[in-house]
């Protein structure tokens, strides 16, 4: 619901990511991680992206989304598992004191530009 | 040729809420960010915290709403400053950001509150992904939404500090399991606490204005 947002702030992270002696900038490429906990439909988001992006250097860009699981640990007996059904307590000794150690990424790793 | 970015796509929300944290501790007001779906009973319940908290903590409320100001009236007839913001001015949004809350602070004596109440957008999902700056978060759910809300939107329910069971007075006439409900909260959150009240018919609420007070008390103490 609000991947019209976030598809903004991408814009104007990867616009502002663009090293001043590219001229003629054309953005082919978005490499993301977008956590499985992160309130994020990836389909939604590219839907947006294309929108808001026709007339800025980003036109066309593709998203390329590498979705992250949701991994754990607990901070009882230092188990470490991924987080596949909605259940956040230890797998090993039942725990519900864990920390979230991936899965709530929202994050550009990088942008891939050529030069026209 | 690929250029290293390596940034939070949502960085600027979040040294903003770090921003109003820091602002807000200088002043010593507690923030309680209040979420969740629409018509749950936010209002209702705020309403009838401030008449228990009211004027031993001293409060004022920043409530948002995509277009009305229904809810900003309901919450000024207690007494205290509200704020109301239509996220219609900033592009009919879904949540909060912490900017918002920024520019709806002006508008309020800091100086003479010690807890700022947050009425979110009626929404599960966006605001459990926007930090405003706020010292803790309490999802409202009702018991005609469905046992199974919190799995279906486990970010809320992990990001939440405290959720409150809203129009319990409505059990009776409905086939609704709430020891489900609570059971599915526990999954996504063991150790939250959950506080079962109806605000309109002021049920229950002593154990949550107790858990308020004093998560208002101790910031307080930490002047
Ligand atoms: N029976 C019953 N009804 C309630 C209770 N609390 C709220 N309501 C009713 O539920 C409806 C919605 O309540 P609000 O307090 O406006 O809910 P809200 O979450 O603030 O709604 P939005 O701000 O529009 O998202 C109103 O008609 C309230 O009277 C309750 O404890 N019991
Ligand atoms: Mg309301
Ligand atoms: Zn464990």
């Amino acid at each position: 619901m609000h991947e019209m947002g976030i598809a903004m702030e991408i814009i104007d992270i990867a616009i502002s990511s663009i090293p001043d002696n590219v001229k003629n900038a054309c953005v082919e490429k978005i490499n993301l991680k977008v956590g499985k906990l992160a309130a994020i439909v990836p389909d939604s988001l590219r839907f947006c992206f294309d929108i808001v992006s026709k007339d800025t250097p980003l036109a066309g860009a593709k998203l390329n989304i590498e979705e992250i699981p949701v991994v754990a640990r607990c901070k009882e007996c230092d188990f470490k598992w991924t987080i596949n059904t909605p259940v956040f307590k230890c797998k090993k000794c039942k725990s519900g004191l864990i920390d979230i150690v991936s899965g709530r990424e929202l994050d550009i790793i990088s942008i891939e530009v050529v030069e026209e | 040729m690929e250029i290293k970015v390596v940034r939070k796509v949502l960085d600027v929300n979040e040294k903003m809420a770090e921003q109003n944290r820091k602002f807000f501790a200088e002043k010593g007001v507690f923030v309680l960010n209040v979420m969740s779906s629409p018509g749950s009973g936010k209002t209702a319940t705020l309403e009838k915290t401030l008449s228990y908290i009211m004027p031993e903590i001293k409060s004022a409320v920043v409530v948002g709403d995509i277009c009305t100001s229904n809810d900003a009236d309901r919450l000024a007839g207690t007494g205290v400053p509200v704020v109301q913001v239509n996220t219609d001015e900033f592009g009919g949004d879904c949540h909060l950001a912490a900017h918002v809350i920024e520019k709806a602070a002006d508008n309020i004596d800091l100086d003479d509150i010690e807890l700022l109440i947050v009425e979110n957008i009626g929404n599960l999902v966006c605001p459990a992904e926007f930090d405003i700056g706020e010292d803790a978060r309490v999802v409202v759910l009702s018991v005609t939404e469905g046992e199974d809300k919190p799995v279906k939107y486990p970010l809320m329910f992990r990001e939440c500090d405290a959720a409150i069971l809203n129009k319990i007075d409505l059990l009776p006439y409905l086939d609704y399991d709430i020891k489900e409900t609570i059971h599915n909260i526990k999954q996504i959150h063991p150790d939250m606490p959950v506080f079962e009240i109806s605000a309109t018919k002021d049920k229950g609420l002593e154990p949550w204005i107790e858990w308020l007070k004093s998560k208002v008390n101790s910031k307080q103490k930490r002047l």
